[in-house]
């Protein structure tokens, strides 16, 4: 692991309604370079609140945030957003623009040259895996909710950040083009030396996708680590968790062959 | 369209539509420039959002005609602060309170379809702008107008048809429109204008409606094509009625005509001696009778016909009624106060009169307001819109102890036909009316003189003082109108045929009292 983490929350707080409802309770927590953060919590937890701290769509009462090294409450919040990638749940797409023109949107506020945003989204539609052709000018509503969930992959890619922030982005998808675009994700993220955090509340997800797993609940940080340190882990809420998952592997083990000689 | 009245109704149209285009296009423009920044401002302020709308909902409450003649008095009583402090005043007669009115009037759909509009954005997507790296103004243009948009722009195809419509009412505060074919035709009796008036208005109202439909279904589709062919057509539109006005030499004489069929015949026959004397002149007709004399005063319109009573009362606050010519001669000093000349009298008189039929008044043996009185508990009584609140009616009810079973107001023209019929017992008519002959009617003798003398008058604005043209081309009139001859005119002017405009009338007028 680097001497700076790219990401670092240092005793971060944050609550609402003028300190009634804690969302963020006194969390500290480093995300490495390179490293794919999974956050995994149930409604509530706090986990989107601490995610949006990172661009200052939310602004923290407590506390400090480093990105790149930086703090972030003294950087301007529109260009720190601009240069961090952000995948919102279920698209979050702009319903009157094409799927070019959504992909293209910060490059364009970036002031890139039009002929580079456009070559960049072609580059782009490739790397999410959708056809140039067939989609670059379609609008969002015409698009299936993979599709969409891609092309709201390549917008947070488009101006070449390397940071990635995600909001439970693959939740609303079946389970399949889920565990597709999960994959494809987890590549892009390697071959990009991204560095990515990803809200989810599903723990399965976590452990296959992340390198780490935090796991939040009322506000505070409960444990972070490995699939193997957080086995480890005595909390009871940490071992509920995982014992979905495990149950799932366990009956799926039973029911699938390993060498698939059904 | 072998009556000549549709000819005639169609030549006025290059000047009443052009001036309805002008004053609604520049409401709409206004409106627009003040709604829209306040919408957007508003939008995210509940309480200052809420205040808007409702202000502007008490606004659409106030009824049309109302709203544009009280924007009339409150633009002259600031045109006279500018002028005392700034040094500068400004017209407050026509144009500047129509539109200020009607742009008031544009607001509320505006205002509220924007608020609407915006505030049914998915915060999803408002939250997706803000993460992307937009600033608060990006966010606005770039996201959350586009998709406001077609809400807002219903907002503005309503509020464009309601300013077309409504702007037909900006007549009596002096502007021209298209409403003068429909006030001018109610008060003759010319249906064939008010058909053409009220036709021209819903034909450019869906026109101006379709074209902004256009410009909005292009934007949303994002078709240019589509959205420039809407604008051209709109700048088309206000380019056409352009054109003719820069075309017309410019009239320096403006003569100016109450709302009923008496001042269109007078003001047409004032309009055609100045004409043949030379002078370029156009007439404002239509014109509200408390708008007239400040209009006159301010310089606006040159020259009028007004009745001495209703400026010794209405104007001047007289409650004492004197003789005739004691009346005439103090309202001429008090009327050179204002640098406004009494250049004469006419020859006749318009004064209010109780009237009804000749031979129910017979069958009771009623002659006078006195004969009235026993017979008023029972009896119903018909004025026009102002007598009721005129003190002469307070005369006449003090001095004859009058007090009728009920009371009702009438547009003038159909008060004759409601007595005549039985529908009231009583109206307060106009003893120039010529349908008092048509319908068998009499009016009752005021022997206690109640009613103060309504001597029609020539007034001269301040700066026609010492215009000798045009003394010269209306000197020929004075004194030579007789109650037979306005009579016989009036009743002429409330037929509905052909020869009934009041241009026909003023020239079979002129034929009849013109020297030989």
């Amino acid at each position: 692991m680097p001497a700076t983490p790219l990401i670092a929350y240092a005793h971060v707080g944050k609550s609402f309604d003028n300190g009634r409802v804690v969302a963020v309770d006194d969390v500290s927590l480093d995300v490495a370079e390179g490293e794919f953060l999974a956050v995994v919590g149930g409604s509530g937890s706090g986990k989107t609140t601490l995610l949006r701290l990172a661009n200052r769509l939310i602004e923290a009462d407590r506390g400090q945030i480093a990105v790149e090294g930086e703090d972030v409450s003294r950087v301007d919040p529109i260009l720190l957003r601009r240069r961090i990638g952000y995948v919102f749940q279920s698209g979050g797409l702009f319903p009157h623009l094409t799927v070019a023109g959504n992909i293209g949107i910060t490059p364009r506020l970036l002031g890139w040259p039009q002929a580079e945003i456009s070559a960049r989204v072609d580059e782009l539609l490739d790397l999410v895996r959708l056809d140039r052709a067939q989609h670059r000018d379609r609008l969002p509503h015409e698009l299936s909710g993979g599709q969409r969930q891609r092309v709201g992959v390549a917008r947070a890619l488009a101006a070449k950040p390397r940071i990635v922030l995600m909001d439970e982005p693959f939740g609303a998808l079946d389970p399949l083009t889920r565990d597709a675009l999960g994959d494809d994700y987890r590549t892009l993220h390697r071959e990009l030396g991204l560095t990515t955090v990803m809200i989810t509340h599903d723990m399965t997800e976590a452990l296959l996708l992340a390198d780490r797993v935090a796991v939040m609940r009322g506000g505070r940080l409960l444990a972070l680590g490995s699939a193997a340190e957080l086995a480890r882990n005595t909390d009871g809420y940490v071992g509920e968790l995982l014992r979905t998952p495990r149950r799932q592997a366990e009956r799926l083990g039973a029911l699938l062959p390993r060498d698939g000689t059904a | 369209m072998s009556d000549p009245r549709w000819s005639e109704a169609l030549a006025h149209l290059p000047d009443y539509l052009g001036n309805h285009v002008r004053v609604s296009v520049a409401a709409l423009a206004l409106g627009l420039l003040i709604s829209l920044p306040l919408a957007i401002i508003a939008r995210n302020r509940p309480v200052l959002r809420g205040a808007l709308l409702g202000l502007a909902s008490i606004v659409q409450t106030v009824p049309g005609l109302a709203l544009l003649a009280l924007f009339y008095p409150l633009l002259l009583a600031l045109a006279a602060v500018t002028a005392a402090w700034l040094g500068f005043s400004f017209s407050a007669f026509g144009f500047l309170p129509a539109v200020l009115a009607l742009a008031l009037y544009s607001m509320l759909p505006v205002l509220r379809n924007t608020i609407t509009g915006l505030s049914g954005v998915d915060p999803a997507v408002l939250e997706a702008a803000e993460g992307v790296g937009m600033t608060p103004r990006q966010s606005l243009t770039m996201v959350e107008l586009p998709l406001a948009l077609p809400v807002m722009m219903a907002g503005i195809r309503t509020a464009a048809v309601w300013v077309i419509g409504t702007a037909t009412l900006s007549t009596p505060i002096g502007q021209t429109s298209l409403g003068n074919y429909i006030f001018a035709g109610l008060q003759t009796q010319n249906w064939v204008f008010v058909l053409f008036g009220c036709f021209a208005a819903a034909v450019l109202a869906l026109v101006v409606d379709q074209l902004l439909a256009l410009i909005e279904n292009g934007l949303r589709n994002r078709s240019r094509i589509r959205a420039a062919l809407g604008g051209l057509g709109i700048a088309a539109l206000i380019a056409a009625t352009l054109v003719p006005a820069l075309a017309r030499p410019h009239a320096r004489y403006v003569v100016g005509a109450k709302t009923f069929t008496e001042q269109y015949v007078l003001s047409a026959l004032m309009a055609q001696r100045l004409q043949a004397a030379g002078l370029p002149t156009t007439t404002r007709a239509g014109l509200g009778s408390n708008v007239i004399f400040d209009a006159l005063a301010a310089g606006d319109i040159d020259v009028y016909v007004d009745y001495s009573g209703t400026l010794w009362a209405n104007q001047f606050y007289h409650s004492d009624i004197r003789p005739r010519a004691e009346l005439l001669s103090e309202l001429k000093t008090t009327l050179a106060k204002q640098d406004i000349t009494l250049f004469g009298e006419l020859g006749f008189e318009n004064a209010y009169a109780l009237v009804m039929p000749k031979t129910r008044a017979d069958q009771l043996g009623i002659h006078s307001i006195a004969d009235l009185a026993s017979h008023a508990a029972t009896m119903s009584i018909a004025g026009d819109y102002e007598f009721f609140s005129r003190p002469e009616w307070a005369g006449i009810q003090k001095a004859y102890g009058l007090s009728f079973r009920a009371q009702r107001t009438m547009q003038p023209d159909f008060m004759y036909a409601a007595v005549a019929s039985g529908e009231v017992d009583v109206i307060a008519g106009y003893t120039s009316d010529g349908l008092i002959a048509k319908y068998n009617l009499v009016t009752l003798a005021d022997d206690r003189h109640a009613i103060p003398p309504y001597d029609a008058i020539v007034l001269l604005s301040p700066k026609r003082r010492d215009d000798e043209a045009l003394k010269a081309a209306l000197r020929p009139l004075l004194g030579k109108i007789d109650i037979a001859a306005m009579r016989e005119a009036n009743l002429r002017a409330s037929g509905n045929d052909a020869s009934s405009s009041p241009d026909a009338v003023a020239r079979w007028l002129w034929e009849k009292v013109g020297p030989r």
